[in-house]
């Protein structure tokens, strides 16, 4: 038995007409772990998880769920799996009852619905019309349908998407309790917050790529934490302390604002505050910021949007794979 | 990687969640699939069918129109047939409205009342989300059909009952004949439904979408008038509609008249059909919306 659940090698998910969204990623999940699938709309997080779930077929590269192939070998993997896709599909007009008792009339070893139901918050919801339930209600129908068989493995695409803030808590604790007694999750979020919360690991995606990957702690420190400030009239950023010796990596300028960036944030901040004094200087709109996983984010973003018009990668940033466009006929 | 960190959340999610851990506990631990019972393909698709019969009973317009048309258009066509030179071909008034009667139940039971339930559950998704489960794809189609299926079977028998009550037509002569020929259209059609599903886009279009097979059925497959007394090359190009198979075995099974060439001739169109239904299915059916 390996201790892999999830096994992604090379993966790559073409669409009728030539558009590559996922470009050859690999990531693996271990048993028990909670690992989340980070991006913007279009980076691929549905696709990927698509295959996965054994609704498609890879156009390139291997998945192993649970050891087996999901599309092929779909009897052995899905009575041990369960999955929350990304928008509902439930009759609008059966009741959450009988929408329940539906599945689990499909499902190996169905927990009784009642239980189910109520571990969601839809306990006195039972006798209710699909299509009058709200929008994190319907959300919740669908978690508590993936819940149904107590799988050993938990797909979830955007599972807190249209909830408020409660909602999502809840879920979130659910999820954790769900993690906490071994349950494998697999979930695809775009909020932050919500793989800061969950995920033991993580992977960004960014147009069908994997763009960082790791634990929450890693994958920030990939990233540099950042300095900015106003110089006042009469200084130049030549003025300031040689940056490569204070461990600033990279900067830029524009009009009076300077921005830095660093790896050793400490060390860049005290150089740049005693020479401050030294020569009596006031940094206006002075701001330090730690690498966060947000700014990991943005900064992956924001490099998607300079590089948007189909250029090829101008810097060479962390991007860690070349940017040919294969296939995009 | 912090279970014990938070320990007020952990509490509150235990609790809301308290079932999942004695479950869960015991079926991990008697390995992966577990002692828990294997859900069977006719469980399965029982489940399907049951809430697909409740679904059913919501949609008035469908089922309305699933239940009154078969029963209520036959007897209207009566006076039509009344009418008919059906000297020499063997046929009675009774004999032309019984099969014609079934084959509204078909077309209209069970065909166009499918098409309109497999778009909706694409439109919806059900189908999609379905797939991520237990159930296989012919499940899916199947489960679907069943109650349709079911109704069509049941008015079938129920008109036979009457026509043969009411127009004098008595006992089929070749029952063997009749049977098999609602057997035949109570799989093609289900199967042909799903196939016109394939281009309709919504329930709407679904509507549209029938129009052509319950055409081509009604003029040419001898519901409205029998291809016994259509010129013998028109006839001959109708033989090989869906229906008129179905109509030929449920007809001569019951007049006794039909040969063994002719029946299997009938059984072998019909047969070719369903196995042309399977394929356009299986290669080009969509289990989500076009988006």
């Amino acid at each position: 038995m390996t201790d892999q659940v999830i096994d992604v090698t090379d993966l790559r998910r073409s669409y009728t007409g030539g558009f590559e969204a996922v470009r050859g990623t690999s990531f693996t999940v271990g048993r028990g772990e909670l690992f989340a699938l980070l991006g913007t709309n279009g980076a691929g997080k549905t696709s990927t998880l698509e295959v996965l779930e054994g609704l498609a077929r890879p156009t390139g590269g291997t998945v192993r769920v649970l050891g087996h192939d999901p599309y092929r070998e779909r009897a052995a993997v899905r009575p041990r799996i369960g999955v929350m896709l990304q928008e509902g599909g439930f009759p609008s007009e059966l009741t959450v009852d009988e929408t329940a008792r539906m599945w689990a009339g499909c499902t190996s070893g169905a927990r009784p619905v009642a239980d189910v139901l109520r571990s969601v918050g839809l306990g006195g919801r039972g006798g209710v019309r699909v299509k009058q339930l709200s929008g994190g209600e319907k959300r919740r129908l669908d978690l508590a349908m993936a819940l149904l068989g107590d799988p050993e493995v938990l797909f979830l695409d955007e599972p807190t998407t249209g909830l408020d803030a409660e909602g999502r808590r809840e879920t979130w604790d659910l999820v954790r309790a769900l993690r906490d007694q071994g349950t494998t999750v697999l979930l695809t979020t775009h909020y932050l917050e919500e793989a800061e919360q969950l995920a033991d690991r993580l992977a960004i995606l960014h147009e069908g790529r994997i763009a960082a990957t790791g634990d929450v702690a890693g994958v920030v420190a990939s990233q540099p934490s950042r300095i900015s400030f106003e110089l006042p009239d009469g200084y130049f950023p030549g003025d300031l302390p040689p940056l490569a010796k204070i461990g600033v990596t990279g900067h830029d300028v524009q009009g009076r604002t300077v921005r830095l960036r660093t790896t050793e944030l400490q060390r860049a901040a005290t150089a740049l505050l005693t020479w401050a004094q030294h020569t009596g200087v006031e940094l206006r709109g002075l701001d330090v910021r730690a690498a966060s996983l947000e700014e990991a984010f943005l900064q992956i973003a924001k490099e998607a949007t300079r590089n948007d018009p189909r250029a090829e990668p101008a810097r060479a940033g962390s991007r860690p794979v070349t940017n040919e466009k294969e296939s995009v006929r | 990687m912090n279970p014990t960190t938070d320990t007020n959340t952990g509490s509150t999610a235990t609790n809301m969640a308290g079932s999942t851990v004695t479950d869960t506990a015991g079926r991990h631990a008697s390995g992966p699939t577990g002692t828990a019972a294997l859900t069977t393909p006719a469980g399965r698709l029982l489940a399907l069918a049951r809430a697909e019969l409740t679904l059913l009973g919501r949609a008035k317009g469908t089922l309305f129109a699933a239940l009154f048309v078969p029963l209520v258009v036959p007897f209207t066509m009566k006076s039509a047939v009344k009418n008919m030179d059906l000297d020499g071909t063997g046929l009675s008034i009774g004999s032309v409205l019984l099969p014609s009667a079934v084959a509204f139940s078909l077309l209209f039971a069970v065909y166009s009342a499918l098409v309109s339930v497999y778009a909706a559950r694409r439109e919806e998704l059900v189908l999609k989300r379905l797939r991520t489960g237990e159930v296989r794809d012919v499940e899916i189609l199947a489960g679907a059909a069943l109650p349709s299926v079911a109704i069509g079977l049941v008015q079938s028998l129920v008109l036979m009952g009457m026509c043969a009550a009411l127009l004098d037509v008595g006992a089929p002569g070749a029952a063997h004949y009749v049977v098999l020929g609602l057997v035949l259209g109570l799989v093609m059609f289900p199967l042909l439904a799903a196939v016109t599903s394939i281009v309709s886009r919504s329930v709407e279009s679904a509507q549209v979408m029938v129009m052509p097979l319950l055409f081509a059925s009604m003029l040419g497959s001898g519901v409205v008038l029998p291809l016994e007394v259509m010129p013998d090359k028109l006839a001959s190009v109708c033989e090989l509609l869906p229906l008129s198979p179905v109509i030929a075995l449920i007809r001569g099974g019951w007049t006794g008249e039909l040969g063994a060439g002719e029946g299997l001739r009938a059984v072998l169109i019909a047969v070719a059909w369903i196995a042309l239904g399977v394929f356009a299915v299986k290669r080009w059916f969509r289990w989500e919306p076009r988006r």
